[in-house]
């Protein structure tokens, strides 16, 4: 297990390298100079290239490139180019509230969509089906800001019962997280739903339920523990479609974020900040997927075996034939 | 879809296309993708025939200080905006737009993501992985944050909104073509067109990419969903389409400053938005159903 963790935390260097250069590449690539955005238009010249000079723009670009990224290998993420001040420091006050909206995002769609998705399988065909279902299509649909506008509309200018912006309290937290849950907590129902209904129609439940085994046992101890997998799957591919969520979430809220971080560094082309935490970003999504692999482990004694026996050839081709079907 | 038909046609063989028909007969039983299919081509005939119906300069455009904020009535049957703009006129516009980048970013991503699945999946070995790390590197990127990186080092407008977008749905496409073709590859029909000479491109546009067509189309749908609510996320942010061009997005965003007296400024436009999602998702769903009915529920 151990040593299956240390492989995936070191696969994730390439990619994190990958995602460096392509965002590094885009951002400087393209016309507009970050030392003519930061100052006006109508800058003294002389001033400009000292400015130029001063963010090591005159550079050819691979060299520039190099520089950042030898920086981030050992911990220096740059200085920004608007305020000069180290990017890791601005990045540490604002991460937390990205994640916490992210995962408590991620933890009330969990805590709402797979209990009303097997319910919905169970129950199939019933009320309880037709409205969860109804439920997951509106809320696929209903763009995140959209709801965010409205739910302020409601509970802060009508009931006035929350507050609009900052993020001093809980209560500040609580529209966003509602916010972001809510396509989730659809994509949730209908994987769980699906998933469950699957496991339903297996031989293994019909011959359960000849054997006279009780309904709710049934549920829990067959189809939960079968039917759970893919659901888990998707719990892992939506963390980063959360995050990206949470750039126009944390807009509408005025969370200081790294959502708006980033869309204030993107407008002046501030390369350093942009980059670390695109970096960052994705860190944080790989290590959320090891940890929803691991999970995986724990759900499934099949797949905990292969990250036992990774040593073993025969653990080596099973977990070729698992990874596929998982 | 008419790709597919296309494609599905050129076979010519009386099977195939009794196939197509049944595909169709299903889709056509399910009612929630009809209401979908409606409600995309009522869309798509708003789109179309906004300029004969509505002058865009003078309604869409045009400020009349003297009609803001007026509520639902006959002749501005959603209300007027902040400029006295009718808001009616400017969702029909809107969609337009919506509906440009949709398609053509569903139709960039099938194109770009087959070629390159289908190269990867098909000579297998360096090519697959060099092409398949590089997709892994787009793909390990939230979408988002990868379409505003793009858009603000590139400018916003149509172009580079539907280039944003497609970037990220790439890497999706090749993956379903590159899964499809490592299964079928090997199988025997493949075999027999390499025995009958048939060169590689030959095999793949006809004997490959036909068999994965049923995914591709369901993620094309998926596509177009994502997408309308990706460049209405970018517009509201400010990094999408400028006002005061009719975007939906934009109009939300110029809308929330007078959410509090005159809310129908941004329930209007966050319905349109609503409908066109839910009608992408509502015939994807209807699709998947058609084309593989096992995986009814």
């Amino acid at each position: 297990m151990f040593r299956y963790i240390i492989k995936r935390l070191i696969y994730m260097i390439p990619v994190v390298l990958g995602i460096s250069f392509v965002v590094y590449a885009i951002i400087s690539l393209t016309p507009g100079d970050p030392a003519q955005l930061i100052l006006g238009a109508d800058t003294d010249p002389v001033v400009l290239a000292a400015k130029r000079a001063e963010l090591g723009l005159n550079d050819p670009f691979l060299i520039r490139y190099l520089k950042y990224i030898s920086g981030v290998l050992v911990g220096n993420l740059g200085n920004s180019y608007r305020t000069g001040l180290p990017v890791l420091s601005e990045l540490i006050i604002r991460l937390p509230n990205t994640i916490i909206i992210a995962l408590g995002g991620i933890g009330l769609s969990v805590a709402i969509g797979v209990p009303l998705g097997l319910a919905s399988a169970v129950k199939q065909y019933t009320f309880v089906d037709y409205f969860a279902r109804t439920l997951a299509l509106l809320l696929t649909a209903i763009p995140a800001f959209w709801l965010g506008l409205m739910l302020l509309l409601f509970f802060v200018l009508n009931l006035k019962i929350l507050p609009a912006t900052g993020a001093n309290s809980w209560k500040n937290f609580v529209l966003p997280i509602v916010t972001l849950a809510a396509s989730a907590a659809a994509t949730q129902t209908r994987t769980t739903r699906s998933s469950m209904l699957e496991v339903i129609r297996q031989d293994y439940i019909r011959t359960a339920l000849a054997k006279g085994v009780p309904e709710s046992r049934i549920i829990w101890k067959h189809v939960i523990r079968n039917g759970i997998l893919p659901v888990v799957t998707i719990i892992g591919m939506n963390i980063g479609v959360q995050l990206g969520g949470t750039v126009v979430i944390e807009n509408i809220f005025a969370i200081p974020g790294m959502g708006s971080i980033l869309v204030n560094s993107v407008r002046i082309k501030d390369t350093p900040m942009i980059v670390s935490s695109i970096i960052l970003v994705a860190v944080f999504i790989g290590i959320c997927n090891l940890l929803v692999d691991i999970v995986y482990a724990y759900i499934d004694p099949r797949i905990k075996a292969q990250y036992f026996s990774v040593t073993s050839k025969r653990g080596k081709t099973k977990t070729k034939t698992g990874g596929t079907v998982a | 879809m008419s790709g597919t038909a296309v494609i599905i046609n050129s076979d010519s063989s009386v099977k195939k296309r009794s196939q197509l028909a049944s595909i169709w007969r299903r889709f056509c039983k399910n009612r929630l993708a009809m209401v979908g299919l409606v409600i995309f081509i009522f869309l798509v005939f708003m789109a179309l025939t906004a300029d004969i119906f509505f002058d865009y300069d003078r309604q869409a455009l045009g400020q009349n200080m003297k009609e803001r904020f007026l509520g639902f009535s006959l002749e501005h049957p959603f209300g007027t905006d902040q400029y006295g703009r009718d808001i009616f006129v400017r969702i029909v516009f809107g969609a337009r737009i919506s509906l440009m980048v949709s398609l053509s970013t569903a139709g960039i991503g099938l194109v770009f993501g087959t070629v390159i699945g289908a190269a990867a999946g098909y000579y297998g070995g360096k090519i697959d992985n060099t092409l398949m790390r590089f997709m892994d590197v787009f793909l390990a990127i939230p979408s988002m944050l990868l379409a505003i990186c793009i858009v603000a080092a590139l400018g916003g407008g149509l172009l580079n909104l539907i280039f944003a977008n497609s970037i990220s749905q790439i890497p999706r496409y090749s993956r379903i073509i590159r899964s499809n073709i490592l299964t079928i590859k090997n199988s025997e029909f493949v075999e027999a067109a390499k025995a009958c000479g048939a060169g590689d491109m030959k095999i793949i546009l006809r004997h490959i990419v036909p068999n994965a067509m049923g995914p591709l189309i369901v993620q094309a749908t998926l596509t177009m969903a994502l997408s309308i609510l990706s460049v209405a996320s970018l517009s509201f942010v400010g990094l999408g389409i400028a006002p005061p061009t009719p975007e939906w997005g934009s109009m939300l965003s110029t809308g929330k400053e007078f959410i509090r007296q005159y809310p129908h400024l941004i329930v209007m436009p966050g319905l349109a938005i609503m409908c066109a999602v839910l009608s992408f998702n509502l015939i994807g769903d209807g699709l998947r159903d058609a084309l593989d009915p096992r995986l009814k529920n």
